[in-house]
């Protein structure tokens, strides 16, 4: 290894007399190979996917708000296509679909695992960059590809009523094989394709850097929980993601070289299909939530100036959530006529889960118990998330009976449970991990003040846009219908307007971020005080373009279960 | 159009045009719109389907009819239903869906009660550890008692949970008894065919009622259907779905009833309905682009009624009878053209909702 360093000298030479090095503009942004470079590149992109996802949303919310169809026409016709009324019904199945893919791929996964993991994973455990660089950047352009297709499919033909794919972010056959015999469904296919393939080239990268990369003396039971989270996420996407992809490869083929793996006429079938998304899905909504769980911890940990509470069984759980969550996945398929003893094995596995979550729930609050609270934006999202996923978990445990779920699958109530578990849970714990590292990535502080209406205005628009759901799905509204009978009109007008309230609250946050940008003053090193223990408080904000080239050593002298590490 | 439907064509017409003179005399004649969607069973022009007509416009709908003594029960028999503003499930008809709410208000319990707690424990450390109240914090990170608490105390309350799910689950897949009435449900995009291999191999085809008909008539829009399916009430069925295209799911919230319809495949579960009535429900899986148009509505008749019903249909009979052959003749025609306008002419899409 010696003389291999030896080799590279010339490029630490350069580095030496200008410590922050950096390339020119197109070299830094469009070639790069820097984690936390390629870590913003993951956030704005998520940013302006969530834009466009929630601004879909909105059009949604909008169509919802009375019986009728009154606002899908105007966007048939903004889109190119002819308004009637078949043309309007696919157009709200394109944006239901669109809403999903992209909040889901191009939204809370970049911002997760992409943005925040590719950050702070290597500050973390004291690592120079991720384990391969060159392979991060494919991994981001790979996911811009895969979501320029999936845009480029709203302009394709999708079914005689018009463009786009009108699937259903499930993307089930037989309606996305004859049922959508235009390239719209192909170019979302590939879209998938693309994404999956950068994540799970970004998965092998976060094994590798923290099986290979960790600072001396950080053990795997003394990293942060984050790099836990990560660790897992990573591990379930590396396993979940094939399965996906060889579905999706499946559909493209029944679509267009005639094959019959989901097609009855065939010998195929298309249950097989629902059973090799889901086995992908459902971990995925484990990869979702998962680095929320990682975030939450540390900020509870640092802002009650205490270690987190039962570090192991923290991380513990995060792995049983992991496992357990690759043998749950037909609950998503209670009601296509599994026979009874599989509809048994479900309900019970799945009800499984809530231990593992129910011990980080606890944790958490157990990890706030004696400690010295303070109340900055981080911690209050933080605690938002707690609650309102803990909402979404009893409805979770109520959906998991598969006697149950036959009343309200494919109702608003699955909708309602969904969003709070991650337009609810994820969000708010990126938020929270947004509000708890952007002085650390940009070296401006935002404002606490906006940081806090944003939480409350934020806080009460999610809840008046689902919890009127729960209502709406257990009196029986299907999922998926851009139109209601009169009865169902209340609360789906009263969801309306919450979504309003939620959107104003996205003003201030993107008011905040332009503060801090103008106006904020700048960060020090360790803005949060002495509960933010971890190695990325140890450098300056932003931190040095290249960091640890001497590499920190944690100290041996700690109980285990003071996981924190002291630097050295 | 085939050539053979003419005579049903010209019969609905005359129907039609009696029907118009009759509500230009009469002071009803807002109801016009009514009466142009006369009952299937009032085609053959005479006085006694003229009188149908009227009796329809009037909202009356147990007058007696020519056509073998079926009328269609009137919006005051709707059961099933969603109620505007509801906070719960809708109230249950079968013996499953009353069994189930026992679990699910059980649950209701459970899911507030722990959101509840969650929330009191937030409530006292915010207010409690709060930094002006507690300055320096403590250094515990470790309890193995409460550690196991916490993990073993959920795990009761799951099993608590399972023992009555996993029991609902045997009930809800009982087998339907050998004499039960069997009626398959078949998905098409957007309407559903419900068919009675047991009385006869006729088939239903079941479009949405237009919007604006069925409000005038008194029934919920986007729920009501022209053609109902029309089962026997506190009899077993067996419900047997599948599709002819893609992938629907055949619902009604009001009998805790959902299973979905996929092509090559046959699902079966015993349904019973316990009162006679009116039952709403949609198709709960995402079918293309006229999902949310496809609703359900299950007529539920006593025993005799629904017989009668039965040999109103092409071919129909019930318990081995010869099948009328009048109304076979008649109605073949009918049915043959309700499957046509399937496609064509009762789910043309503005008629439909706007």
């Amino acid at each position: 290894m010696a003389t291999t360093a030896e080799g590279f000298q010339a490029h630490t030479e350069d580095a030496h007399h200008d410590a922050d090095h950096k390339p020119g503009f197109f070299a830094r942004w469009f070639m790069s190979t820097n984690h936390k470079d390629i870590g913003t590149l993951y956030l704005i992109f998520a940013i302006v996917a969530g834009i466009l996802g929630g601004a879909i949303s909105g059009i949604m919310r909008a169509e919802l708000a009375e019986p009728g169809i009154q606002v899908l026409g105007y966007w048939v016709d903004l889109m190119g296509g002819e308004a009637n009324f078949d043309a309007n019904l696919h157009m709200w199945n394109v944006l239901i679909t669109a809403h999903g893919l992209i909040m889901v791929f191009f939204m809370v996964m970049p911002a997760m695992i992409g943005g925040f993991g590719n950050w702070f994973v290597p500050l973390m455990i004291g690592a120079p960059d991720m384990a391969f660089p060159r392979m991060n950047n494919i991994s981001f352009w790979l996911t811009v590809a895969g979501f320029c297709s999936l845009l480029f499919s709203a302009f394709v033909p999708g079914t005689a009523a018009g463009y786009g794919a009108g699937t259903g972010w499930t993307v089930y056959a037989p309606l996305a094989t004859y049922g959508h015999d235009g390239p719209a469904v192909d170019f979302a296919i590939f879209s998938l394709h693309l994404a999956g393939a950068g994540s799970i080239l970004g998965a092998t990268n976060f094994i590798t850097t923290i099986f290979n990369m960790r600072a001396p003396g950080m053990t795997l039971h003394k990293m942060p929980l984050f790099v836990w989270s990560v660790l897992v996420t990573a591990f379930l996407l590396l396993l979940a993601l094939p399965v996906l992809a060889a579905a999706i490869t499946m559909l493209l083929t029944d679509r267009n070289f005639g094959t019959t793996f989901f097609d009855p006429s065939g010998g195929g079938d298309p249950l097989l299909y629902q059973h090799l998304f889901w086995f992908f899905g459902h971990p995925e909504v484990y990869i979702m939530i998962l680095p929320g769980f990682g975030m939450v911890s540390q900020i509870i940990a640092t802002f009650s100036r205490k270690p987190v509470f039962g570090y192991l069984g923290m991380a513990y759980a995060m792995v049983a959530i992991g496992v357990v969550g690759f043998v749950v996945w037909a609950h998503h398929m209670y009601t296509v006529g599994l026979d009874v003893n599989t509809k048994m094995y479900f309900t019970a596995a799945t009800m499984v889960i809530a231990v593992p979550t129910g011990v980080k729930i606890f944790s958490w609050i157990a990890t706030m118990w004696g400690g010295s609270l303070e109340f900055k934006s981080p911690m209050v999202w933080a605690l938002g998330f707690i609650f309102l996923f803990t909402v979404g978990g009893v409805t979770g445990v109520y959906l998991a009976n598969g006697g149950i779920d036959d009343v309200v699958h494919d109702t608003y109530f699955v909708v309602a449970h969904f969003h709070y578990v991650l337009s609810m849970g994820a969000v708010f714990s990126l938020f929270a991990g947004f509000y708890y590292w952007f002085p650390k990535m940009s070296g401006r502080m935002h404002s606490e003040l906006l940081a806090h209406i944003h939480f409350w205005i934020f806080f009460i628009g999610v809840n008046v846009i689902f919890f009127p759901q729960h209502f709406l799905g257990l009196n029986g509204m299907p999922r998926r219908y851009p139109d209601f009978t009169e009865a169902y009109a209340y609360w789906n007008h009263i969801s309306s307007a919450g979504y309003a309230i939620m959107a104003a609250s996205m003003l201030v946050f993107f008011a905040n971020i332009a503060y801090a940008f103008i106006a904020g003053r700048r960060a020090p090193a360790n803005y949060w005080g002495e509960g933010a223990t971890t190695l990325e408080w140890t450098l300056s904000s932003p931190p040095p373009y290249h960091q640890f080239e001497t590499l920190p050593v944690i100290e041996e002298h700690h109980d285990y279960h003071d996981h924190r590490p002291a630097t050295a | 159009m085939k050539f053979g439907d003419w005579p049903t064509r010209a019969a609905r017409f005359a129907t039609i045009l009696w029907a118009a003179i009759l509500l230009a005399l009469a002071p009803q004649a807002a109801h016009a719109q009514a009466a142009t969607e006369a009952p299937v069973a009032a085609e053959t022009v005479d006085a006694g389907a003229a009188a149908d007509v009227t009796a329809d416009a009037a909202g009356e709908t147990d007058a007696a009819d020519a056509a073998g003594g079926y009328e269609p029960l009137g919006p005051e028999w709707i059961k099933g239903q969603p109620t505007p503003g509801a906070l719960d499930v809708q109230e249950q008809y079968s013996p499953i869906g009353k069994t189930a709410t026992g679990l699910h208000v059980g649950l209701l319990w459970v899911m507030g009660v722990i959101s509840l707690i969650v929330l009191a424990l937030l409530i006292w450390v915010i207010v409690r550890y709060r930094r002006g109240a507690n300055p320096s914090p403590s250094k515990t990170t470790h309890n193995t008692t409460i550690e196991v608490v916490w993990t073993l105390v959920p795990v009761l309350i799951l099993v608590a949970i399972a023992i009555p799910s996993i029991s609902l689950l045997t009930k809800q897949y009982e087998s339907p008894p050998e004499d039960a009435v069997t009626i398959k449900v078949i998905g098409y995009q957007w309407y559903w065919g419900y068919a009675y291999p047991d009385n006869g191999g006729f088939e239903v085809i079941s479009n949405m009622m237009p919007e604006d008909e069925a409000r005038a008539k008194g029934f919920p829009a986007q729920l009501e259907v022209d053609n109902r399916m029309v089962v026997p009430v506190d009899t077993p069925l067996r419900i047997q779905t599948t599709a002819a295209d893609v992938i629907h799911a055949f619902a009604v919230p009001s009998l805790w009833f959902k299973i979905d319809a996929v092509p090559g495949r046959l699902n079966e579960r015993l349904l019973t309905i316990e009162e006679p009535g009116i039952y709403y429900g949609q198709c709960s899986e995402l079918c293309g682009a006229r999902h949310g148009y496809m609703p359900i509505a299950i007529e539920a008749l006593p025993r005799d009624q629904w017989e009668a019903w039965v040999r109103t249909q092409p071919g129909g009979t019930v318990g081995g009878d010869e099948p009328d052959a009048a109304a076979a003749a008649g109605d073949a025609a009918a049915t043959l053209e309700a499957g046509e306008a399937a496609d064509a002419e009762a789910a043309d899409p503005a008629a439909a909702t706007n």
